[in-house]
């Protein structure tokens, strides 16, 4: 009986080791000085703080890290605006062309961004696009998924409530900021949470789109490091790792609670 | 409060003005109406600029270049030239291995996810301690960068490795992993589900905290076993959350298999032996290694026809309908 009640524990820290193992590894290489890095021991004889102190003066993590940031930030305001302001006007209002903007903008889901990027990458050389902030954000300022997902919750918000406003003399831009916005805050907290998320994570855009290092984002530049510049130092390597894996980490722990509430409510929808 | 105080304040002023009272309230709903049109039609100008200009348009260009001799590096006129492009392809042994490899990328990788996604999620909730910390610990990798964990991936799998020197210590021989064209594709595949079992997880349990306990409680006054409850029971009411995963778990799964195929495979480009290429890869050979724009859109139709198949197959076969 006893054991039974265990088993799942005992499963379950399994499965948390091999979780885990692969950041406590990369940690502690990134803590080794290179002629000890083949000593398979988990905690660093001699730890060492060089591999930081080298990439972030000599490499361009900082850089790569900043550029991550703000084109995440722009995309995640971006699309949180114009998202839940197009799903609100499409459950909420009637007017000549909503289902065929609606259908047009839900037709866009089945297109993978995959056979977007020839075109992409042709409009931006056209138009002096690449190699830019611009170049890299402009194809996400806006998303078909968080239009479907604002439109699922904004449906829900009571006519009268809106109407209400509207005979106090409210405008239009204020009942949606003041009045529906606040009623759907969980849902757009998690749409900002997976706009962030992937657009951290892009990788095979702004690898096209991006030509100076200077201008790369955080998993270009680790992806060009690793395979050129510390080329089979993996010192080097894992301590570039851990610069752009950690930070996402402490925030996610932080944040915890409300991230995987949103996920939970998005998926249910 | 205040807006339920200020409707009074406008009954009272309509009611002082009683004989103006019908054109007041005509003006009144004309204004309304005219404002109306003006917040939505200004509002959706720009999204319409946006998915016209950045999404459809777009579209129907890739389907176009797909028809046509066109590489960046050649000439500049690009003639058309029917369906050359396809036959190409499907003659092409590379694309073809492509398409395979990216089939058993989301065959195992999908039910992969699934699978573990499940387990973990049931083993969850049947603790009632620690919830919270575990289900942390399993959602870590979603949140960290894919392209950081394919090399700590290459680290760890190396030659001589941590794994490897486990293994050897336990008595097994040393593997190739990433350097074998046998082993490759599926320890980046056991990557993948790594990464992806916590995002499942959370759906799962949220889905197995909607089953009503009666329903339990029901099969267990029936005589139900263990795994009866849970086959007739659990997967039936999870159904709605596996077709959901099943679909979103396809589609990261074709644009991730770009991300880690570049970072993990031991020549960046779908190696050894182009045994871990997958579509999305050897597309972006084609549109930015050669430059051959007609070849590249040809190749991203056949993905989007690739997915679209696979999407209404899966729900169509996983979408069941369940009597009780």
């Amino acid at each position: 009986m006893r054991f039974r009640r265990l088993l799942p524990y005992v499963l379950l820290i399994i499965g948390s080791v091999i979780m885990l193992f692969p950041f406590i590894w990369m940690v502690s290489t990134s803590l080794k000085a290179p002629f000890d890095i083949f000593n398979l021991s988990i905690i660093p004889e001699n730890p060492t703080l060089a591999n930081y102190i080298k990439i972030l003066e000599e490499s361009m993590f900082i850089k790569w890290f900043m550029n991550s940031i703000i084109v995440a930030l722009i995309t995640t305001i971006s699309v949180l605006f114009f998202d839940t302001l197009v799903g609100y006007i499409i459950a909420k209002f009637s007017f000549v062309g909503r289902t065929v903007i609606f259908i047009l903008i839900l037709s866009t889901l089945m297109v993978p961004t995959e056979m977007l990027i020839i075109p992409w990458y042709m409009m931006s050389s056209e138009f002096g696009w690449t190699d830019s902030y611009w170049g890299v954000l402009f194809p996400g300022l806006m998303t078909g998924f968080g239009v479907f997902l604002m439109r699922q919750f904004m449906e829900q918000i009571p006519d009268d409530l809106l109407n209400a406003a509207r005979v106090d003399g409210m405008n239009e831009y204020a009942i949606f900021f003041k009045i529906a916005v606040p009623q759907v805050w969980p849902a757009i907290s998690a749409l900002g949470i997976f706009t962030f998320l992937s657009n951290w994570n892009a990788f095979l855009w702004p690898l096209i789109v991006i030509e100076s290092p200077s201008l790369r984002t955080l998993p270009v530049g680790l992806s060009f490091f690793s395979s050129g510049e510390a080329e089979s130092q993996w010192h080097l390597i894992m301590t570039g790792a851990t610069i752009s894996v950690i930070p996402l980490i402490l925030v996610f722990i932080l944040l915890q609670r409300h991230i995987i509430k949103g996920i939970t409510l998005t998926g249910m929808k | 409060m205040e807006q339920f105080k200020s409707p009074q304040n406008q009954n009272n002023k309509t009611t002082q003005v009683k004989k103006e009272k019908t054109s007041l309230l005509h003006k009144f709903r004309g204004n309304l109406r005219y404002q109306k049109y003006l917040f939505v039609y200004t509002c959706l100008l720009l999204p319409i600029i946006f998915y016209l200009g950045i999404r459809i348009l777009p579209t129907l260009f890739t389907f176009n270049v797909g028809f046509r001799d066109w590489n960046l590096l050649s000439t500049d006129i690009q003639p058309f030239v029917g369906l050359e492009n396809y036959v190409t392809l499907f003659q092409d042994e590379i694309f073809i291995k492509s398409i395979f490899n990216t089939f058993i990328y989301i065959l195992l990788g999908v039910s992969g996810q699934l699978l573990f996604g499940i387990i973990v999620a049931l083993l969850l909730h049947k603790i009632n301690r620690f919830v919270g910390f575990f289900r942390v610990i399993y959602f870590i990798p979603y949140v960290t960068s894919i392209v950081a964990i394919s090399w700590v991936f290459q680290w760890i799998l190396m030659g001589n490795g941590i794994i490897n020197d486990i293994l050897v210590n336990l008595g097994f021989s040393a593997q190739p992993f990433l350097n074998s064209p046998d082993q490759a594709i599926y320890v980046i595949i056991a990557a993948m589900i790594w990464q992806s079992i916590g995002f499942q997880m959370v759906l799962f349990l949220a889905g197995l905290e909607n089953i009503p306990e009666m329903l339990y409680e029901a099969a267990e006054i029936d005589g139900a076993t263990g795994w009866q409850k849970f086959w007739y029971v659990t997967v039936p009411l999870l159904n709605p959350t596996i077709v959901f995963s099943a679909v979103i778990g396809t589609i990261t799964f074709i644009q991730v298999s770009f991300t880690q195929v570049i970072n993990m495979s031991m020549d960046g480009s779908g190696g050894p032996l182009n045994s871990t290429i997958s579509v999305v890869v050897y597309i972006y050979q084609l549109a930015f290694k050669q430059f051959d724009m007609g070849l590249a859109s040809a190749a991203t139709v056949i993905l989007f026809l690739f997915i679209l198949a696979l999407t209404i197959f899966q729900m169509k076969v996983l979408t069941k309908k369940f009597d009780y």
